[in-house]
């Protein structure tokens, strides 16, 4: 079973949330790149860009399959990992720690009420799985 | 791949088991329940290159034809010249419609005086057996595909593996040949082909004996570094020596002459369907042309991905992948003629911005096949 660390928070899109004050470090789950296989390409917005909870912010391609990140939280982006479209295997390798691939200043901090925990996301993948 | 819009139940291989059990992940494809990968494309894909693979592609079609007039049926039905085959040789052929559209890509068995085999794509099968028997009449046919095991051995200590494990020599069975051994006391056809570019064989067996020859080849091959391989590295691995998949990059809307295949027509032969209407699209020349392209920048071209040329459409990617191999994005699609010439440079519309492609020479990555 994926590893689900238990201080992030989830969506049933297999992002995870790291809320660290009025910011959140963004990125996608083991569950997530299990599923995808190798990340060859990883497409992410520039800072200062601005991203909606729920809504694409950018795209993560394996060796077969091209599937869209979505954000978990709005807000405005305040960091990018520009190690990561130079070594997107990254997300494979760590994907909750140098495979994390935005940072965002929290908009609507309520918006966090609304993900998963990691108990709910486990369930979610434990039915996924079977 | 090729995606299966068809809701009926998904044929298993005699491997099914033995997949889940190694941890493949398991997908459709052709009407089949396949492994597309167990310990991960890239690294499936090196072990090929580098090592030795091991392929389950028992879903492919077999179909036989038997009887006095075999040959000529099979001449009329295949646009490559079957004449040409001696016993025990292997032929990469074409079946087309009378206007010239490929019905089906295969590799053509000449297992005696009055007997072949056709190999073809598992998703075309059934409609392979309506054609040819069909339009085969004359020679008595039989469906065999059920029956038969189909492993892939591939990879440059191939020949050492089954050479060890086999009840005869197999360095002389040349590229495009075949002959009849036991592997590992397992009664098999042995054929020097592929489709990975690497050197290899195809071992057919009876279905009943698939899963104790992959046991046998898994273990002896463990100090040769055997891998099982799945669908997606099998996909890596052709496109990156440009060879054609039917369903992506050729199908009955496109014609072998458009498809760079115009070397397995051969009108001279006499007369076979399609004939007339290949001889005057050759007359006519084609009008696009199937090339193989790399990305220049950092992005992975798609199936049905647009082509174009100072912003207007040229043509369309057909198959599309980040190759292992050349760790860049390469591809093969259609594009008018007049841009077809290896160094053009092309754009792919990829979410609806412009990604500079240079059109180049196949394949991709130097073939390590067996030169007949």
């Amino acid at each position: 079973m994926a590893h689900v660390p238990a201080d992030l928070k989830y969506t049933k899109e297999h992002e995870w949330a790291k809320i660290e004050g009025g910011q959140a470090r963004i990125g996608i789950t083991a569950f997530a790149q299990e599923q995808l296989g190798d990340v060859v390409f990883v497409e992410l917005p520039k800072v200062g860009a601005r991203v909606t909870a729920a809504k694409t912010f950018g795209v993560v391609e394996s060796v077969k399959a091209v599937s869209d990140l979505f954000a978990p939280l709005s807000g405005e982006i305040v960091e990018v990992n520009g190690e990561l479209p130079k070594k997107p295997e990254t997300v494979n390798t760590d994907p909750y720690g140098q495979g994390w691939m935005i940072v965002v200043k929290l908009s609507n901090p309520a918006e966090a009420d609304g993900l998963m925990s990691a108990e709910a996301y486990q369930q979610l993948i434990a039915a996924a799985s079977h | 791949m090729t995606a299966s819009t068809s809701t009926a139940p998904l044929k298993r291989t005699p491997l099914f088991d033995v997949h889940v059990k190694a941890g493949a992940k398991m997908v459709p494809f052709g009407g089949w329940e396949m492994p597309v990968q167990y310990a991960g494309i890239i690294e499936e894909h090196r072990a090929v290159r580098g090592a030795v693979g091991l392929f389950d592609i028992s879903h492919m079609g077999e179909l036989e034809v038997r009887g006095p007039e075999a040959l000529a049926v099979v001449q009329r039905l295949t646009t490559n010249d079957a004449s040409v085959l001696a016993e025990g040789q292997v032929q990469y052929t074409l079946l087309c419609d009378p206007e010239g559209g490929v019905v089906d890509d295969l590799t053509l068995y000449r297992l005696g005086p009055e007997h072949f085999m056709l190999t073809v794509n598992a998703a075309n099968t059934d409609k392979d057996w309506a054609w040819v028997t069909a339009h085969g009449a004359g020679a008595e046919w039989r469906n065999v595909g059920a029956e038969t095991g189909l492993l892939a051995v591939q990879g440059p200590r191939a020949e050492a593996l089954v050479g060890r494990l086999a009840d005869r020599n197999v360095t002389g069975i040349a590229y495009y040949h075949c002959a009849r051994g036991r592997v590992a006391g397992v009664s098999a056809l042995i054929s020097r082909t592929g489709y990975t570019g690497e050197d290899g064989f195809e071992l057919y067996v009876a279905a009943g004996d698939a899963e104790r020859l992959w046991r046998a080849l898994m273990d002896a091959g463990q100090p040769d570094g055997i891998q099982p391989i799945g669908l997606g590295a099998r996909d890596t691995l052709r496109l990156e020596m440009r060879y054609a998949l039917y369903g992506n990059d050729i199908d009955q809307t496109t014609n072998p002459l458009e498809a760079g295949l115009g070397w397995v027509v051969k009108p001279a032969k006499g007369e076979f369907i399609g004939r007339a209407a290949l001889e005057a699209l050759r007359a006519r020349g084609v009008a696009r042309k199937l090339v193989g392209f790399e990305m220049v920048e950092r992005a992975v071209p798609r199936h049905g991905y647009r082509l174009l040329k100072a912003g207007a459409e040229v043509g369309a990617v057909t198959s599309g992948s980040f190759a292992p191999s050349l760790e860049r994005g390469i591809g093969m699609g259609y594009v008018r003629a007049d841009l077809a010439a290896a160094g053009t440079e092309v754009d792919v519309e990829i979410r609806g911005a412009s990604n500079r492609a240079r059109i180049v020479r196949p394949p991709f990555h130097p073939s390590h096949t067996k030169k007949a």
